[in-house]
C-alpha cells in the first residue's frame, strides 16, 4: 500500500474512534500492512500535526493512538462543552496514586500506608472507574484487591503504568519487602466496560502471567 | 464531622514536622508528642469526629516517647531507634503525596487535552464529571486551617467579644450567610468569614460551616504564597446548583442522616 494512503486511512481511523487504538486493532483493520510500518506512519503524521501547529495531536495512550485536542485550544473547548468539574480530593488522589503505584494492592495495604481508613475514597475511586476489582488475595480472609483502569491511563494521558512519573525513582527509593507481590505489572488491562465485581472467580486474575503494559490494552476481538 | 475527607495522623505529623522546620530522620519526639495531642483535643473542642487512627496514634507515639526515655543496657547500645519505624511509614507516605502530585500535573482528559466521543456514554463521564483540579502546594489543609482559626479567636478575645448570649447559631444558617458572601466575591478573605460573628460559639459555628464547604467542594481554602494569608474561593459557579443553599443543605443533610444524625 503506498504510504500517503495508509497515512489517510490511519487519520480516518483515529478520527472515528475515538478511543485510542493499539496498533494490533489497526493491523486487523487495515490487513496486510506490518505494525512497523503503522507505526512509523503514525509517528510521521503525529509529527505533521505537531510541525503545522494544527489543533490536533496524536497520543500514545492507554496503550494505543488517539487523537486529542491541541492542549493550547482547551479553553475554547472548555466552551463548546460545558462541563461541571466534581474535584478528586486529595486523600482520594494519594489513594489513587498508591494504588497506581502498587497495584494489586488490598483495601488494608492502602489503609495501611495512609494511616486511614480508605473504603469511602476507594468507594469513590470505583465510580469514578479510576480503580478495579482484580481478584482476590490468597491470603487469610482473601481481601479484595484493586488495580487501575484503562479509563485511568486515559484520563492521565498515560502511555501505558510504566510510563507513571517518576516511576523508576519511585522503586528506587522504596525498598520494599513485598517486592514481588508488588509486582506492579503483573496487572493486565482486560477490563471490559464495567467490572462486575459479583463476577469474580476468586483466584481468576492473580496468577496471570506477567504482561508487560505496552500489550496491555488489547481487547479480546473477535 | 467526618474527617475522613480531610487529612489522617500521618498527614498531621507531616504537618507538624514541615511546620516546626524538623529533620523527619530526627523527630524531637517531646515536642511532636505535645503538638499532636494539642491538635488533638482542638479538634475535639471543635466537635469534629476524631477518627480512631488518630488515637491509635496518639498511643504509638507515647510509646516510642517511653521506649526512648528508658535508659538503654549497656550491651543493648546497637538498639534499633524506636522512632524508625514512624520516620519509614511517614518516608513511604510522603513519597505518595508527592506521586499524587506528579499525577495531577499530568495533561488530563476533558481538561487540557479533549478526546472526540463526547456524546457517548463513557467518554462523557470520563469528561464531565471527574475533572482532577491541579493540587498546589497553595491548597491548605485542615490543620492549617485549625491554625489560622485558633488565632483567630485569640485576636478577637483581646478585642474583646462580647459574651452576648446568642440565640442558636446553627451550621446550616453559616453556610447560607458563607454563601451569600461569596455570590458576590469570587475570593474572600478567611478573616472576612468570621467579621459576623459576635461570639466564641458563633466563630466556631462559622468555622465548622467553613470546612462543610469545602468537604463537599462548594468553595477551596488556598494560600497564594507561603505566609500570605488564606483565602476562600468559590470552587463552582454561581450558577451550579451545587451553589444554591438549599442544595448545600440537603447534601448535609443526607450525610447526617447517613452518619446517624450526630451534633
Amino acid at each position: 500500500m503506498e504510504k500517503n494512503r495508509l497515512r489517510s486511512i490511519l487519520e480516518s481511523l483515529l478520527f472515528i474512534s475515538g478511543e485510542p487504538l493499539s496498533l494490533e486493532r489497526i493491523a486487523q483493520i487495515v490487513q496486510g500492512v506490518e505494525k512497523k510500518l503503522i507505526k512509523e506512519t503514525l509517528e510521521e503524521l503525529a509529527q505533521e500535526y505537531m510541525e503545522k501547529d494544527r489543533g490536533l495531536r496524536i497520543a500514545e495512550v492507554a496503550g494505543g493512538y488517539q487523537l486529542e485536542s491541541a492542549k493550547e485550544n482547551a479553553e475554547y473547548i472548555a466552551r463548546l462543552i460545558k462541563t461541571r468539574p466534581l474535584r478528586l480530593t486529595k486523600p482520594s488522589l494519594e489513594t489513587l496514586a498508591i494504588i497506581a503505584y502498587r497495584q494489586p494492592i488490598t483495601r488494608q495495604e492502602v489503609d495501611q500506608i495512609r494511616g486511614v481508613d480508605s473504603s469511602g475514597v476507594i468507594k469513590t475511586l470505583l465510580e469514578y472507574e479510576f480503580i478495579q476489582i482484580m481478584g482476590r488475595k490468597d491470603v487469610p480472609g482473601r481481601p479484595l484487591i484493586y488495580g487501575t483502569t484503562k479509563r485511568f491511563l486515559e484520563f492521565f494521558r498515560l502511555k501505558s503504568l510504566s510510563d507513571l512519573p517518576g516511576l523508576e525513582e519511585f522503586y528506587a527509593q522504596v525498598e520494599s519487602a513485598t517486592a514481588q507481590e508488588q509486582n506492579l505489572f503483573g496487572s493486565q488491562y482486560q477490563e471490559r466496560e464495567g467490572v462486575d465485581s459479583q463476577n469474580l472467580e476468586p483466584d481468576s486474575k492473580e496468577t496471570n502471567e506477567p504482561n508487560s503494559p505496552e500489550s496491555g490494552s488489547e481487547e479480546p476481538e473477535k | 464531622m467526618e474527617l475522613e475527607i480531610f487529612e489522617g495522623p500521618l498527614d498531621l505529623l507531616l504537618y507538624l514536622i514541615r511546620k516546626n522546620e524538623l529533620d523527619i530522620y530526627d523527630i524531637p519526639i517531646n515536642l511532636i508528642v505535645q503538638q499532636y495531642m494539642q491538635y488533638l483535643d482542638m479538634m475535639k473542642a471543635l466537635n469534629l469526629e476524631v477518627a480512631g487512627e488518630f488515637l491509635v496514634m496518639a498511643a504509638t507515639l507515647s510509646h516510642i516517647k517511653s521506649r526512648l526515655l528508658l535508659p538503654k543496657p549497656e550491651e543493648q547500645a546497637e538498639e534499633e531507634d524506636p522512632r524508625k519505624e514512624l520516620v519509614q511509614r511517614l518516608l513511604e507516605y510522603q513519597r505518595f503525596k508527592e506521586a499524587a502530585l506528579a499525577l495531577v500535573s499530568r495533561d488530563q482528559a476533558g481538561k487540557e487535552v479533549f478526546v472526540r466521543g463526547f456524546d457517548e456514554e463513557g467518554v462523557k463521564k470520563l469528561a464531565s464529571e471527574v475533572k482532577v483540579e491541579r493540587l498546589e502546594i497553595e491548597e491548605v489543609g485542615l490543620f492549617q486551617l485549625i491554625d489560622a482559626f485558633q488565632e483567630l479567636i485569640k485576636r478577637r478575645e483581646l478585642q474583646e467579644i462580647k459574651r452576648v448570649m446568642v440565640e442558636r447559631i446553627r451550621v446550616v444558617d453559616k453556610i447560607s450567610q458563607i454563601l451569600e458572601k461569596l455570590k458576590e466575591k469570587e475570593v474572600l478573605g478567611f478573616e472576612e468569614l468570621f467579621e459576623a460573628s459576635k461570639s466564641r460559639i458563633e466563630l466556631i459555628v462559622s468555622f465548622l460551616a467553613l470546612l462543610e464547604l469545602i468537604r463537599l467542594q462548594v468553595v477551596r481554602a488556598f494560600q497564594p504564597s507561603n505566609f500570605a494569608r488564606i483565602q476562600i474561593k468559590r470552587a463552582v459557579q454561581v450558577e451550579d446548583e451545587k451553589f444554591n443553599p438549599e442544595f448545600v443543605l440537603s447534601l448535609v443533610q443526607k450525610d447526617k442522616e447517613g452518619n446517624g444524625g450526630e451534633e
